[in-house]
């Protein structure tokens, strides 16, 4: 694997990144936003890994990080689907335009 | 160029293409589905690196819990044969540009900084070293982000009951 420099993993995570922001800037359906956000995180974790096994390969500090950011995305994802279905049953939709006396 | 650096370009490519569909695609459970092909991309390029401990948990947590998780919210909240509408022009036209704005400026970033690796000594990533390291109560160990990080998944489990069980009306 050392013949593919680091900045070719880092092309692929930003790219990663930006897909996830793309998704959350054009969806209005909170599920499909909540996909864009666990792209989002994925490749955050991409950037970890790579970073400890390119720069730091002597530690584990990458591979800790990506633990616990898995950890809290499955905590993140399982409060964001209750919050959907609660919102669902109140508002029969589960578009963000329809929720919006919320913001208030 | 070697097969792993052809298997690296394909993977990633299957990540990248996989990822865009997820967030272009209109029908919500297709979205979901390459989603999930996303992810197995992910863990295949843990695996190319060497991580397979990573690789496992991404399977186990992501494919096998958060997914699975997310196809039974759409099943319980949308028609899942009904295309979504379409994002308008302007919309999408600016979602556009500002992500190839932010790209370029992050790339720019990227491609002129000169990483330096540290050390040539590698440590061993197996599961006994993670997880010795992750429960010793030592200067490096991350006993402490564990046990909270364990009250984290305990608040959010009965957070979730909570938010999502039924209100009856003698309560």
């Amino acid at each position: 694997m050392n013949e593919i420099p680091l900045t070719h993993i880092l092309f692929v995570s930003t790219a990663l990144f930006f897909i996830g922001m793309y998704g959350l800037f054009t969806r209005r359906n909170m599920i499909t936003m909540l996909m864009s956000v666990e792209l989002i995180l994925n490749s955050v974790n991409i950037n970890f890994v790579a970073f400890n096994k390119y720069l730091f390969p002597e530690k584990l500090d990458g591979v800790f990080f990506s633990i616990f950011i898995v950890t809290i995305a499955a905590a993140e994802a399982a409060v964001a689907i209750a919050i959907i279905i609660n919102l669902y049953r109140s508002h029969h939709s589960i578009d963000v335009e329809d929720a919006g006396e919320m913001k208030y | 160029m070697s097969a792993s650096a052809i298997i690296f370009y394909i993977v990633s490519a299957f990540i990248l293409g996989c990822g865009i569909l997820a967030v272009t695609t209109r029908k919500i459970f297709r979205s979901a589905i390459w989603l999930l092909f996303s992810l197995i991309g992910i863990a295949g390029l843990y695996f190319w690196m060497d991580m397979q401990f990573i690789a496992a948990v991404q399977i186990v947590v992501y494919v096998g819990g958060i997914v699975v998780l997310i196809i039974f919210s759409i099943f319980l909240t949308q028609k899942s044969g009904n295309e979504m509408a379409k994002p308008p022009a302007s919309r999408k036209g600016f979602a556009i540009a500002a992500v190839l704005i932010g790209f370029a400026l992050i790339w720019q970033l990227i491609s002129h900084h000169d990483f330096k690796q540290t050390s040539t000594t590698a440590i061993d990533v197996n599961v006994a070293n993670i997880g010795s390291q992750l429960l010793s109560t030592t200067e490096h160990g991350y006993i402490l982000p564990f046990e909270v990080v364990s009250i984290l998944l305990l608040a959010a489990m009965i957070g979730c009951i909570v938010i999502a069980m039924k209100k009856t009306e003698t309560a």
